[in-house]
């Protein structure tokens, strides 16, 4: 894949570097709010990864690499599965089942929401890390 | 504490796998990989004990309640497989560290063992859960890990054997999931209990037998039964061999388990065998298996390839006892899950420490072994009896029951071709263990220049599972009254 050059397509870079902020908020909001309207983890993760891959499509894989080197995207990944397992864990520690999230709170209402936030963090941190790297992956092929 | 061994049973490894990424370092991801192991074989245990105490377990995810939640359901059947997966894995992963770090580089150590811990993850899932949608999560947690730890070895065959086998395994997954998808739409449920009370009250008895099709030809596939067994052989060759040796004996089981749940749990004894019989495909399929694929093990030169082969002719055996439907039948395939996966990873093991110390598996190039290795060739021959059949090994005692279960049956041909079988079995471990012994090197062979055993990390688990082995050979009872009592409770269904 031949990545755009620095210095070229002036435009693209402009319009991408004013939209890659938005992407990001639109990706946390969809992270946030996913337990009152429509979002969640997934999508949030797949959002928040798009805007590095637009950012690396449009200034190079060189200049994405160094912003988020592969390295922290494999410490993302682990964390995101510890995160969503180790939730898991703690309800067990409380008392519950495993992820009966009613054991995290006094109010089971409150335990089911702390532990859907926990585990949607988890899995937005993983997914995002996965579809950067998936990107980088590909990108670096010849 | 012990009501929530079922959820410490996946919980352990699965959070071992992300830690092991995280601290990048070969040697203590390798011992977190074996320290989590060593627990989740504890636990298998624990409940194994439990279940023959109290009776099945029945285990809430998230706190809800059965129908409408995921649910864990081990009885004598799944504890005893899950039992036998935490073993093995517990075993070849101590016995891998040596091996391994001679095949693979240092630096990819720690996603060896971290791909590791997940697919055995996936595989004890798949045994406890008592949820249909979560067999095949499982079953792709399982198979993903497992492509990439066959694309680990270091012949650049395997990543062709790995890319063969993550064709044929998606395949196989997605017959599951279009399967399972059947059954929801004819029966409205995903839970197992739930799905084999209304089955037989199904509105859509078509839909119901379409599922039944694509389950059992997709699990076929997993499981490597004969004419479906295609990815096995590359896989088992070019994979690292302590890979080999933990799949050979874990990851074909556990499909079988499937199989075994599936068609008498959830479909029940009746409906595959009355109703559909079922037996004219899977006893054709187990005799085509151990008759031809014994056959073409004789005429292989790679001593991996031929135990490869020769592990798709003992699923033959497997599936012969099971498509008896007696209980009979059934003890003597669950008895011989067990004992072939011992025998099979200890037979895999041994052929590692003379990759190990020889770097191949080239049969004619053996000459003159048993003066070079003298531990590692006993302990080859004594497993080799195993898989022949030989009085007081454990193939000796699955061998007995399934050749038993035939003549109660009145299937004296059946009884025959085993027998023949068991024959050719001798044929091409007899081979080997001619070459290794008998034969004298030709001019530069590599013998005379002394022993030079395996190191001992290599040597200890071997003959550990080499003991075990023997042991149930000589009390088989033992394996032997867990099988029958699992065959009881499958014939029997959900309580």
């Amino acid at each position: 894949m031949k990545l755009y050059p620095r210095q070229r397509h002036r435009v693209l870079q402009v319009v991408t570097k004013l939209l890659v902020p938005f992407v990001l908020m639109v990706g946390l909001y969809v992270q946030f709010h996913g337990d009152y309207g429509p979002g969640g983890g997934f999508q949030a993760g797949v959002i928040f990864g798009s805007a590095f891959i637009l950012y690396g499509l449009i200034f190079g894989l060189q200049r994405t690499r160094e912003i988020l080197a592969p390295r922290v995207l494999h410490v993302m990944m682990s964390l995101g599965v510890l995160l969503y397992a180790g939730t898991g864990a703690v309800t067990m520690l409380l008392g519950g089942n495993l992820l009966d999230y009613d054991a995290l709170a006094h109010d089971p209402l409150h335990g089911q929401h702390w532990g859907l936030f926990a585990i949607e963090l988890g899995v937005g941190v993983t997914v995002s890390a996965v579809m950067i790297s998936l990107f980088y992956n590909f990108a670096s092929k010849r | 504490m012990t009501e929530q061994l079922p959820a410490l049973q996946i919980l352990i490894t699965m959070l071992a796998a992300p830690v092991c990424v995280l601290v990048r370092h070969a040697k203590v991801s390798w011992a977190i990989a074996f320290g989590a192991n060593v627990f989740a074989f504890w636990v298998a245990w624990q409940l194994l004990l439990q279940v023959q105490d109290t009776g099945a377990i029945r285990y809430a995810l998230g706190g809800w309640a059965a129908p409408t939640g995921i649910e864990y359901y081990i009885d004598t059947v799944n504890a005893a497989i899950v039992m036998l997966v935490a073993g093995i894995s517990s075993v070849v992963l101590l016995y891998a560290y040596s091996s391994v770090s001679k095949a693979i580089p240092k630096a990819k150590h720690y996603l060896f063992y971290a791909a590791w811990l997940l697919c055995v993850t996936g595989l004890m899932g798949i045994v406890i859960t008592g949820d249909a949608f979560n067999v095949f999560v499982f079953l792709e947690v399982s198979s993903l890990a497992t492509y990439m730890l066959i694309s680990f070895g270091d012949d650049r065959r395997a990543l062709t054997a790995s890319f063969r086998y993550l064709i044929l395994g998606s395949v196989g997954a997605s017959f599951i999931l279009i399967g399972i998808g059947f059954l929801y739409a004819a029966t409205g449920t995903l839970n197992m209990i739930d799905l084999a009370e209304r089955i037989p009250d199904s509105q859509s008895q078509r839909a119901v037998l379409v599922a039944f099709s694509f389950i059992t030809i997709g699990v076929l596939i997993k499981a490597a039964v004969f004419p479906l067994h295609a990815w096995l052989p590359n896989a088992y060759t070019y994979a690292p061999v302590a890979v080999t040796a933990f799949l050979a004996g874990t990851a074909t089981k556990v499909s079988l388990y499937v199989l075994l749940r599936f068609f008498f749990s959830v479909f029940g004894e009746d409906y595959s065998f009355g109703q559909l019989f079922l037996n004219g495909i899977l006893l054709p399929a187990a005799i085509g298996g151990f008759l031809l694929m014994s056959l073409v093990a004789v005429f292989q030169t790679d001593l991996r390839r031929m135990l490869a082969y020769s592990s798709v002719a003992q699923i033959g055996y497997i599936v012969a006892g099971f498509s008896m439907a007696s209980q009979a039948g059934l003890a003597a395939g669950i008895v011989h899950i067990v004992n072939h996966a011992l025998i099979k990873a200890s037979l895999f093991m041994a052929v590692g420490c003379i990759i190990y110390r020889v770097g191949h598996a080239h049969i004619p190039s053996l000459d003159n072994l048993f003066k070079r290795m003298p531990f590692t060739c006993v302990a080859f021959m004594l497993s080799g009896a195993g898989l022949i059949g030989i009085p007081l090994t454990v193939g000796f005692v699955s061998k007995f029951t399934l050749i038993g279960a035939a003549m109660d049956e009145g299937w004296w041909l059946l009884a025959a071709l085993i027998l023949i079988s068991s024959l050719l079995a001798v044929i091409y471990i007899g081979r080997v263990v001619e070459i290794m012994l008998f034969r004298q090197s030709r001019e530069g062979g590599q013998a005379s220049t002394g022993m030079a055993e395996a190191p001992l990390s290599m040597l200890i688990p071997m003959y550990a599972l080499v003991i075990v082995a023997l042991y149930f050979g000589i009390y088989g009872s033992e394996t032997l009254g867990v099988a029958n009592e699992a065959a009881l409770q499958l014939l029997g269904g959900f309580k």
